[in-house]
């Protein structure tokens, strides 16, 4: 009985981590860049959005509607104005450059906002409860993990039923052929991590209405995010939200044996799958 | 004598790497004296720099030389730091021995833990580097013994009754606190010269032959036969072991230890990144560089909290961006001058010489 609850906290505590490892699942698939600063911009986006609500007094689902374009055109410009000088074959300059905007990020925040941990008010919606079953489930937590199905499947059909889908999975495989093919490949990435810092908004919502936050939080969404992809298998968005889900059950698991465990216990599992299948659980992509 | 009958000889020596050796030397033994002239705090802000120095020097092996980007460095800092601390507090050792026995812990942790960063590739690297630093963070933080998640102290007295402190106060009339200052200081300066022979030695041999052919081309270097694999875990674990001995002296110092401040990304790779990046990767020059612009910038920005790491991080991505090759690499493009040449040039025989211009390393 506590066992379940337990592990149904878990899973949808995994939605989170899934929310937070697809923006970076979708940046590595088409471009290959690993963007270290990818914590520090979800941190980012859940201080738009506390701005937003605070200052123009909005509903916090409203005010992630209204962060989303703006998001995108910091990813939008990110991309096309900096990341793009840094993609070839050498793997340095994208991860020292990412790992040195992540520093930025996180000190411009420190500088702007303080090292105050910070909360988003959602109302009644933080403690709203409804009865599963025989258990008691958070109504935010469930709206995370169904945010996180929904935008799973909102990707795929991007990626699959769509232009610009096709654009994507073209440049991916070959950016100088798709360029042949009237495709910019700059172009085609600087969507990419528009619509990645879309879903990191999405992610940041849940991130700061469920628990606190501040500027130096950043790092460690990074490594559950990389968690999850890893577990997952490089290249599949669905194997991402079981890597989330894996990670959040452990954690739950962990934090119910002793609460100090709680974080030791996600990395232990991401190592042990590391250790049994080192492609992750369902490979796709060959990389 | 016929110039056909000079024999080919493949050196790399050059006349400013001749000239600067010396100039190197003359400068140690500078350094070897500073203590008797210069204030304890000044002394105690050169021992940080040369133990940044040495962290930068073999982050700069891994990274530019090995092609190994780790963010989690970090991992063998606070481990050597705690490994110390066990064999101080629980064991009763002297802190130096302790120092040794951390460098070689550091070491056996870098065995299990490449065997987990090795299975992933390339960028993955990094995040897994920074994923094994966390665990062992979170996992010493367990450790009731050394403090938990709060730290502990070395017992009052240690440092001041470290071997060779008593003969140093004796000899040059300090107090002991002084004494045990100078002591790590010496230390520290062993230690970065030391690492620093280590490497230049490291890209002269052929191990570093083969290290520069894996990096420029894995499957071409594969092909001719060597083992890439085998240089690289030779390369993570002499960092490891570097950077644990530099952890562990580092603490001896520090006195105090607390897992997030050992353990922290920021002052133990953020910095040491910013240095080589700024300075100039893949050179043993740059790490050198970049600790003395690291040093100004600090000294500068100090009062100013995180505006520094601000500014530090920009100048960072400006450097990578435009001057990959760092400051340093902008001087050898205009100069050709290099102090620690490792490229390999063929003297002697029939053909007359010209200088050989090749890519700027290997």
């Amino acid at each position: 009985m506590n066992l379940v609850d337990t592990i149904v906290q878990g899973i949808l505590l995994g939605g989170l981590y899934a929310l937070f490892a697809a923006g970076l699942s979708l940046v590595f698939g088409i471009m290959r860049l690993v963007n270290l600063a990818h914590g520090d911009l979800i941190v980012l986006a859940a201080f738009l959005i506390l701005v937003l609500v605070t200052a123009l007094g909005l509903n916090p689902f409203l005010a992630a509607l209204v962060a989303m374009p703006i998001m995108f055109a910091i990813g939008w410009l990110l991309q096309s104005q900096l990341f793009n000088r840094t993609l070839g074959p050498d793997i340095l300059p994208p991860l020292l450059v990412t790992f040195g905007l992540s520093i930025v990020i996180q000190n411009a925040l420190l500088e702007g906002f303080s090292a105050d941990s910070r909360r988003i008010s959602a109302g009644a919606l933080e403690t709203a409860s409804l009865a599963l079953g025989p258990v008691n489930v958070g109504v935010m937590p469930l709206l995370t993990f169904l945010s996180a199905v929904l935008v799973i499947v909102g990707l795929n059909q991007l990626f699959y039923r769509t232009a610009l889908g096709r654009a994507f999975r073209a440049t991916s495989d070959d950016a100088v052929t798709a360029g042949l093919m009237g495709i910019k490949p700059d172009r085609i990435f600087a969507t990419a991590t528009g619509i990645a810092m879309v879903v990191v908004t999405i992610a940041a919502l849940y991130l700061g209405t469920r628990a606190n936050f501040d500027p130096t939080i950043g790092p460690a969404r990074l490594i559950y995010a990389f968690e999850a992809v890893i577990i997952g298998g490089l290249g599949s968005l669905w194997g991402t939200l079981a890597g989330g889900v894996i990670i959040g059950v452990a954690q739950t698991l962990g934090a119910a044996i002793n609460p100090e465990w709680q974080i030791l216990a996600g990395h232990v599992a991401f190592l042990a799958v590391l250790l049994v299948c080192p492609r992750g659980l369902f490979p796709r992509a060959v990389d | 004598m016929d110039a056909a009958n000079i024999p080919w000889k493949v050196e790399t020596r050059t006349k400013a790497s001749r000239a600067f050796a010396v100039a190197a030397a003359i400068v140690v033994v500078l350094a070897i004296l500073a203590p008797l002239s210069i204030s304890r705090g000044l002394l105690q802000d050169l021992f940080f720099i040369l133990t940044m120095l040495t962290l930068a020097q073999s982050w700069n092996l891994l990274a530019g030389y090995a092609g190994l980007v780790s963010v989690g460095q970090q991992a063998f800092v606070g481990f050597g730091a705690y490994a110390m601390f066990a064999c101080v507090i629980l064991l009763g050792l002297d802190p130096l021995p302790s120092i040794l026995l951390a460098g070689v812990a550091a070491v056996l942790l870098a065995v299990p833990t490449g065997f987990f960063v090795f299975r992933l590739q390339g960028a993955y690297f990094a995040i897994g580097t920074w994923v094994i630093a966390e665990v062992v963070r979170l996992s010493l933080a367990q450790w009731k013994a050394l403090g938990g998640g709060t730290g502990t102290s070395l017992p009052s007295g240690t440092t001041r009754d470290m071997v060779g402190v008593g003969l140093v106060g004796d000899l040059f009339g300090m107090r002991p606190a002084q004494a045990a200052d100078v002591v790590c200081y010496w230390l520290a300066l062993a230690l970065a010269v030391a690492t620093i022979g280590f490497v230049y030695r490291l890209l002269r041999s052929r191990q570093g032959l083969a290290l520069a052919a894996v990096r420029d081309n894995q499957e071409a270097a594969r092909s001719v036969g060597v083992d890439a694999r085998r240089v690289k875990t030779y390369v993570y674990l002499a960092a490891a072991f570097i950077t644990g001995l530099t952890g562990a002296l580092i603490y001896v110092q520090k006195a105090r230890i607390s897992p997030d401040a050992a353990f922290s990304v920021i002052d133990w790779t953020a910095y040491v990144i910013f240095i080589v990046v700024i300075g100039g990767i893949g050179t043993i020059e740059g790490p050198i560089v970049g600790v003395i612009v690291f040093l100004l910038l600090q000294n500068v920005l100090a009062d100013y909290g995180s505006w520094y790491l601000l500014v530090l991080g920009l100048i960072g991505i400006a450097v990578m961006l435009f001057a990959p090759r760092g400051l340093w690499g902008l001087f050898t493009e205009r100069t050709g001058i290099q102090f620690f040449p490792i490229r390999r040039t063929l003297r002697g025989g029939p053909i007359p010489q010209t200088d050989i211009k090749g890519a700027p390393h290997g």
